[in-house]
């Protein structure tokens, strides 16, 4: 492997994991799938919209997927794709005919994304069924409308950075470029700055965490809760925190740029938001560790993914307190240390929560089960390698080791890291190999799996009401009426002497008030 | 140690295939349950594990900081100690909380694994609760915030004296160049339009401040003399990254950035502390072993360096520059012995 080939393929893992994996995987899929089940409505507000953003999403696939196959390489500068690395083909292969395809992939990908977004955001406010008020909504119908206003706010910024960037590329126009030599000429651009494209490319940058995390958080609420057999402990504060990290994470962008040259004072002020934003995460964690205490868990393959995210939430997110302290920032930048956070609290987080929402709706998308004992293997194997991976990388970033080298050979000083090196590698082949089971889990189930029953983890919210088999508008008769929240787990009647509903542990949401029931948070 | 991980892995390995084996005889429904839902004996089982995670877990937490945090890189700048004390410091807390968190969410996990007939406690809310793990973080994160913020102003706002020596630091791809400001002590003025023939970083012939700048290849400095750099890039961003004066910052094209710090142990008293003697021994060790080297290749010896650490191009892995730290004397002799602009252009 030469080295254009190394940056290009990290650059379009990275690329490719961020969007069209985690983004398009959770917001795209989860969203579609639970939105009108869990609020009791037929569809999406706009069936026609829904079309085209998942046209637009297959188109957007298939122009990045072929950016492999231009002559000179795809995208090389990093997922983050900053100029004038991007903007000059002279300065790399990839920025030429396979950057222009980037963009143009990302732009539509954006339009998808928004055209979701804006759907998802009116189906929630406007097709709510009878009695399901705003906070009787599951967790993760919050999480997914949150995270669509959330993408609906940032996105647009990233499409207008990519426009800049092409007008860069295409039109000798120079926002992000000024005073280039390269390649024995002088460029004509003069005036912009590269700084300016940072700035708004992290202000979706950042929010896309979120947008990546809030629903597999959402999702492992919904899980945990059903799996612990327990309310949700907290659930207005876990809907203050989703809104307020909602909120937070749009003025945190700059703590990707402590050492960019932008002013030390505006350092301080995104060290302080962003040291900010570790509090309702935090309030998040301890309300998902409280449900678990005396519960009686159900550890589903589902339920295991779930808690793998709280426990890998917690590691990533606390050394997101030393990244986002820019003094301590200096010395880590870019350095492996980044690439272990982000990882955890992001990469492998948002994948336990996808993995986690496949296991539990898998019965509600195919009408049958998954296999649980290779679901069982797959997240053990899952969970030792991720931290075998990226507990270690913390400490080659501590020596220094940078991202994004190639090799590291030209630095003897590094020779002694690598049997650590080598120690990854072989977590990460494991690590690898593990999801073989799951996907030949999740195929061979589409077709063998066992019949699925209607509610098989005996849970609450309305997408259990549903017949096994899809039908058109989702309910065979009339929509459900909703009478309380979706987390009536284990509760007593009034003299504490029987469940709710004698001899079971659950309250599904169209259930009304039972006559010796006490009504709780209206 | 690094041998018998990988026996353990690949032991662990072993066992997981020899356990799925067994488990795909299971799957075939001989056993009355087969509904794919967690039953007792599951829960049971997947309870245990997490007790058993967490073990590894801690494990690894301890090998890493037991065998890896010894490549920390030492620090040889003024403020390396402070950025030192206020990273273990940041580093024990959240470590400290990652115990006790991992501990609660695997303990829990075990400790209220299901069990037929067992009920959970309904149990939705506690404001005080709430509040209590609101206010400790917001606490202690207050502490660090105030704490990392001035250490940052003290790094950041860099005051320049009669003592400070300014040097420039140019990167281009894939090198980088010093340019000290020579006997007037001021830089003369440079674009990137005025590059010529030997005249490589475009300083402006006309400029009189710029005939007796000096630039060089390697970057030497004098140890205890405040330097300010001043850094500008000929063609896409790069950052110049000092990893053991604990020092970073961009290079970006149209703008000049700016870094400084003061060097407080020469080359020779790093190479020859006990831990630079004890890594480079291990270093040589490994490169004897190494038979990708040539014979001449071998011998390494520690010298400081400044690497790029944004993403430039292809052969970005491979931008560095030798740093020198060495005494007054030293370093006079040295700059004596280096060209000035002014000759350099005047013999082309
Ligand atoms: C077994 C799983 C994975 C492994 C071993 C892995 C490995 C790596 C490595 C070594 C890099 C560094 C490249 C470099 O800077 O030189 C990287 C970069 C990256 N990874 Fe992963 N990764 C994995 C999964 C994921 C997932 C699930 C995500 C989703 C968020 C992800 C997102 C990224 C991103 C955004 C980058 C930055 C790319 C860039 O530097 O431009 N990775 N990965
Ligand atoms: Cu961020
Ligand atoms: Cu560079």
């Amino acid at each position: 492997m030469d080295p254009s080939i190394y940056l290009a393929l990290s650059t379009i893992h990275g690329t490719i994991m961020v969007f069209y994996v985690l983004t398009a995987g959770l917001s795209g899929t989860f969203s579609n799938l639970l939105i009108p089940l869990q609020i009791g409505a037929r569809d999406m507000a706009s069936g026609f919209m829904n079309m085209i953003s998942y046209w637009l999403f297959f188109i957007s696939s298939i122009v990045i997927v072929s950016s492999f196959f231009v002559e000179a390489g795809p995208a090389s500068a990093g997922w983050t794709v900053y100029p004038p690395l991007s903007a000059l083909p002279q300065a790399i292969g990839g920025s030429g005919l396979g950057m222009t395809l980037w963009l143009v992939a990302i732009t539509i990908f954006i339009a998808s994304s928004l055209l979701g977004s804006l759907n998802y955001i009116v189906t929630v406010l406007n097709l709510r069924t009878e009695g399901m008020s705003m906070t009787r909504l599951p967790l993760t119908i919050w999480a997914f409308f949150v995270t669509a206003i959330i993408g609906v706010v940032s996105f647009p910024v990233l499409l207008a950075a990519g426009l800049l960037l092409l007008m860069d590329r295409s039109f000798g126009t120079s926002f992000f470029l000024s005073d280039i030599y390269i390649q024995g000429e002088v460029l004509s651009y003069q005036g912009g700055s590269p700084v300016l494209y940072e700035h708004l490319f992290w202000f979706l940058g950042h929010p896309e965490v979120y947008i990546v995390l809030l629903p597999a958080l959402g999702i492992t609420s919904e899980i945990i809760a059903t799996n612990s057999r327990k309310p949700i402990f907290g659930y207005r504060a876990m809907i203050a925190s989703i809104l307020a990290i909602a909120f937070l994470s749009t003025v945190v962008w700059g703590h990707h740029m402590f050492v960019s040259g932008m002013n030390p004072f505006l350092g301080s002020v995104f060290t302080f938001t962003t040291l900010l934003i570790a509090i309702p995460s935090g309030v998040k964690a301890f309300n998902y560790i409280t449900t678990l205490w005396k519960g009686n868990l159900q550890l589903n393959p589902a339920m295991l993914f779930s808690i793998g995210l709280v426990s890998t939430f917690v590691t990533g997110g606390l050394t997101g307190i030393i990244l986002g302290d820019s003094t301590l920032d200096i010395n880590v930048h870019d350095t492996y240390f980044v690439i272990a956070h982000f990882h955890l609290v992001m990469g492998i987080s948002a994948l336990y929560g996808l993995l986690a929402g496949v296991y539990h709706w898998f019965p509600k998308m195919f009408g049958r089960m998954m296999n649980k004992n290779l679901g069982y293997v797959h997240f053990w194997i899952t969970a030792v390698g991720a931290y075998g991976i990226f507990f270690p990388m913390h400490f080659i970033g501590m020596a220094g080791l940078p991202r994004r080298y190639y090799k590291f050979t030209e630095f003897p000083y590094f020779d002694d890291l690598a049997d650590t090196n080598i120690l990854i590698s072989v977590f990460a082949f494991i690590t690898a190999s593990a999801q073989l089971f799951f996907v030949y889990n999740f195929i061979h189930s589409i077709f063998y799996g066992k019949k699925a029953e209607q509610n098989p983890w005996k849970s609450n919210t309305l997408e259990w009401t549903t017949p096994v088999k899809h039908i058109h508008g989702n309910w065979p008769g009339e929509i459900p009426k909703v009478y309380r929240w979706p987390y009536d787990y284990s509760k007593m009647n009034k003299d504490e002497t029987e469940y709710v509903i004698p001899g079971q542990d659950f309250v599904p949401q169209n259930v009304p008030l039972q006559e010796n029931e006490e009504e709780l948070n209206e | 140690m690094i041998a018998l991980l990988i026996i353990l892995v690949a032991a662990l390995l072993g066992i997981t295939i020899w356990q799925i084996s067994k488990i795909f005889k299971l799957s075939q429904p001989v056993e009355s349950d087969d509904s794919q839902i967690a039953n007792n004996k599951d829960n049971e089982k997947q309870g245990k594990l997490f007790l058993v995670f967490i073990v590894f877990l801690y494990g690894l937490m301890i090998y890493s900081f037991w065998e890896l945090s010894k490549f920390y890189a030492p620090g040889a700048s003024d403020h390396a100690a402070e950025y030192d004390q206020l990273f273990f410091i940041s580093l024990g807390l959240i470590m400290f909380v990652q115990v006790i968190i991992q501990f609660l969410i695997h303990w829990f996990s075990y400790k209220y694994r299901g069990q037929k007939g067992r009920k959970a406690l309904f149990y939705a809310d506690n404001d005080k609760l709430e509040f209590i793990w609101t206010i400790i973080p917001v606490i202690t994160l207050a502490a660090l915030i105030i704490y990392g913020l001035f250490s940052w102003s003290k790094i950041m706002n860099v005051e320049e004296t009669d003592e400070t020596l300014v040097i420039e630091i140019y990167a281009y791809q894939f090198d980088w160049r010093a340019r000290y400001s020579g006997e007037d002590r001021t830089l003369g003025e440079a674009n990137v339009r005025f590059i010529e023939g030997v005249n490589q970083l475009g300083l402006n012939e006309s400029d009189p401040y710029a005939q007796d700048d000096i630039i060089t290849t390697e970057l030497h400095l004098p140890v205890d003399r405040p330097v300010l750099f001043k850094f500008r890039s000929q063609d896409v961003l790069h950052s110049a990254y000092f990893p053991f004066f604990r020092s970073q910052m961009n290079v970006v094209p149209g703008m000049i950035t700016q870094f400084g710090f003061t060097p407080t142990t020469t080359s020779k008293e790093i190479r020859n502390s006990e831990y630079m003697v004890e890594k480079v021994r291990n270093i040589n060790e490994i490169r004897e072993n190494n038979d990708n080297l040539g014979p001449d290749e071998k011998e390494y010896e520690f010298e400081y360096y400044l690497l790029c650490n944004k993403i430039c191009g292809v052969s970005h892995y491979n931008m560095q520059m030798k740093i020198v730290v060495e005494t007054e004397e030293e370093y006079q002799k040295w700059i004596e012995e280096q060209q000035s602009f002014g000759e350099l252009t005047a013999q082309n």
